[in-house]
């Protein structure tokens, strides 16, 4: 059987070779055409600041290779494996078996970091960053991944979180524990509000009215100066305490180390932070794990497969849109009170699109729907852009690379199946191809 | 003496300058199986839209009974069409693929279901009230599965299951809203003559299980068989209304069957 295939492959490999020759001519054709304008020439300012037009025909050259071989390679590994089986059926189960153990694992780890041998300040600012994340991602995750609404917007009840907390205590005194529901509440308020617009839309317009509603709220941040303090922002908002008890280096008995008889440490407020933040993005998880085993979770994604057919149901299309989105931005008005309470300091330049952007290629890359990808994703995502740290100009192209690199292995994210929410036997993943990815 | 279900009285649906429906009336009788027939283009998936809140007809009015009221249909939003008791099925299946066909059964309860959570709250938390109302709706989905002989395929995904069966898990997902009117579109297309017979006898089932059933049908062997009464439409008219033997005879449906010139 084997010598059968190896003559197969033996007999084809002329016009294997052929073919990926005339593939990588046309690839780097193209390279060419590109590299030219954009390696070969460059304009530089002389010593007496006049510009000088600079060839660089060896780079040029030396990308063309680089592109003919690569291309040349890829194809001829492609025409000599053959077909290559549809194999992320298997892959999927492999992973999801995996994800049984790498759940537990991770919350493990991310328990006991803090008190890990090596666990500075660093790596626990960065663990803040990262959780961030993660609890936005889970939160976007519930209108983009189960009710399949795509939110280009999303940063913007990030912002009203953080905006809401640090008014709320700068300007009334109330303290964190306070303002952290209301923070939700006044989110949870605007996602209803955006809402309500949007309902009749689906796709890509949908996307770009929630991309213009980020926009509009980090313009009104900016322009209410009265109000927001404008592009100088909000200073002096309360640190965090513990239940009471401030975090200082006095070490009185009112504060916190003194309270528990323990050395004053500047860490103890960022420790504190930290699983404060785990906090938040684990009931964002406890409470999407649970929507989704209940009627309107399923209702939810019962949106996302089919519109029409939940109308027929009987289903309020337009509450459960809501719901979707009041939630959603809820958990998002959290991590933004977070943030605000965190950093101390807010400003509109926090709140770009960029930050959307980011939310969303976590929950895309993590797989729609998917709790433990998403966690997956942000830590790749957050934790390895800051590895990247030392490539200088160089790491958005690795990010970037690594993104195009998960979507071209695994198109629909890291975890792309879906655990149905009930069974009567056992309950398998749906594989990727059945689960509907959402017009809006 | 039988009562009516369904009463359509000049119904109108216009779509700018065309009239898909023009002034149709009729009466399904609780307990019949009533068949709209017509040729293509003859206005009777826009009957069914209107009937099933898709569409809000231009003129005329549309009265479920139940219960010994009338429900103006014509006036409820598209929602509270599935809640008065009228379910449907679509001409191109339309379940919700990603999820199992348990799944399915359980979205088509969401009413009953979401009215046991107490705002979310009491199912967030796993509240016994809402635990007791997820059980009936899961032995309510597995009876309907066992009636309609998919209970081997609960936990697969819709999306996966073939052809015929995606048509009776549509009409099983239908029947799980507990409707008084069941609407069916087309449910014999793209069936084999056995997966027809099938059909044909689960609805005779759900009609003697009191449920009354309206259905769009192109299959002239599975209308003739089945129906207790039919209507036929033709340019978005009524051109007959009667038991299977007389519409069969009327020679206004053979001319429009046939394709013959009116005049002829």
């Amino acid at each position: 059987m084997s010598g059968e295939v190896a003559a197969i492959a033996m007999a084809n490999r002329p016009s294997v070779a052929a073919a990926a020759m005339k593939d990588a001519a046309i690839t780097a054709l193209i390279a060419a055409g590109l590299f030219i304008p954009i390696v070969g020439l460059r304009t530089d300012v002389g010593a007496d600041g006049a510009l000088l037009v600079r060839q660089r025909w060896g780079d040029v050259a030396i990308l063309v290779v680089i592109a003919f071989f690569g291309r040349l390679g890829l194809v001829t590994w492609r025409g000599l494996r053959g077909e290559a089986k549809p194999r992320s059926a298997a892959r999927t189960e492999a992973l999801r078996k995996a994800g049984r153990l790498l759940a537990p694992l991770m919350l493990g780890l991310a328990l006991a970091l803090p008190f890990l041998p090596g666990t500075g300040r660093y790596e626990l600012d960065l663990g803040i960053l990262v959780l961030t994340y993660v609890m936005l991602g889970w939160g976007l995750n519930i209108v983009v991944g189960l009710a399949g609404l795509l939110d280009l917007g999303y940063v913007a009840f990030y912002a009203v979180g953080a905006y809401s907390y640090a008014l709320l205590a700068t300007h009334f005194g109330l303290s964190f524990w306070l303002c952290l529901p209301l923070a939700g509440i006044m989110a949870a308020f605007w996602g209803i509000l955006l809402g309500f617009p949007v309902l009749r839309l689906r796709g890509d317009y949908l996307a770009i009215v929630t991309l213009a509603f980020g926009e509009i709220i980090r313009v009104v941040l900016i322009n209410w100066v009265s109000l927001t303090g404008g592009p100088n922002g909000i200073t002096g908002i309360p640190r965090p305490s513990f239940f009471g008890l401030p975090f200082s280096m006095s070490g009185e008995p009112d504060t916190f180390a003194g309270f528990f008889g323990l050395e004053p440490s500047p860490l103890h407020r960022v420790i504190f932070l930290y699983y404060l933040i785990l906090a938040l993005a684990l009931l964002t998880n406890w409470v999407s794990i649970r929507m989704r085993r209940q009627p309107l979770g399923r209702a939810w994604e019962a949106l996302r497969e089919d519109e029409i057919a939940c109308r027929s149901l009987g289903i309020d299309i337009r509450n459960t849109k809501l719901s979707a989105f009041a939630l959603g931005a809820m958990f998002g008005g959290f991590a933004g009170a977070f943030f605000a309470t965190r950093q101390g300091f807010i400003s509109p330049e926090s709140f770009t699109f960029i930050e959307s952007a980011i939310i969303l290629a976590i929950v895309v890359l993590g797989g729609m729907g998917s709790q433990i990808g998403i966690a997956i994703a942000a830590l790749v995502m957050i934790g390895g852009f800051e590895l990247f740290r030392d490539l200088d100009e160089y790491r958005m192209l690795v990010f970037g690379g690594a993104m195009v690199l998960i979507m071209v292995v695994r198109p629909r994210g890291l975890v792309g199946s879906r655990t149905p929410t009930v069974a009567l036997g056992t309950r398998r993943a749906i594989g990727a191809e059945h689960v509907g990815e959402g017009r809006g | 003496m039988r009562s009516p279900i369904l009463e359509a009285e000049h119904l109108t649906m216009r779509f700018g300058g065309l009239t898909a429906v023009d002034a149709v009336s009729f009466t399904a009788m609780r307990g019949d199986i009533t068949a709209i027939i017509g040729p293509n283009g003859a206005g009777k998936t826009t009957v069914f839209n209107c009937i099933t809140g898709f569409y809000r007809p231009s003129e005329g009015a549309l009265r479920l009974h139940r219960d010994g009221a009338a429900i103006e249909l014509h006036r409820l939003p598209g929602h509270r069409i599935a809640r008065a008791g009228v379910a449907r099925t679509f001409q191109n299946i339309r379940l919700f693929p990603g999820m199992t066909a348990l799944e399915n059964l359980l979205v088509a309860q969401h009413n009953t279901l979401m009215a046991a959570t107490g705002f979310g709250i009491g199912g967030l938390l796993g509240m016994p009230g809402y635990r007791r109302a997820e059980r009936a709706a899961i032995e309510k989905a597995r009876a309907w599965l066992e009636a309609t002989g998919l209970i081997a395929r609960a936990d697969d995904p819709a999306g996966a299951l073939p052809y015929g069966q995606q048509r009776r898990l549509e009409i099983a997902r239908a029947m799980c809203t507990d409707p008084v009117l069941l609407c069916l579109d087309e449910p014999a297309a793209g069936l084999n003559p056995r997966e027809s017979e099938e059909l044909a006898l689960l609805l005779r089932r759900i009609r003697d299980g009191g449920c009354s059933i309206l259905l769009i049908e192109h299959d002239m062997g599975v209308v003739m068989g089945l129906s207790d009464r039919i209507v036929v439409l033709d340019h978005g008219r009524r051109i007959a209304d009667g038991t299977p033997a007389e519409v069969r005879a009327d020679p206004r449906v053979i001319a429009a069957y046939l394709g013959e010139g009116e005049e002829a």
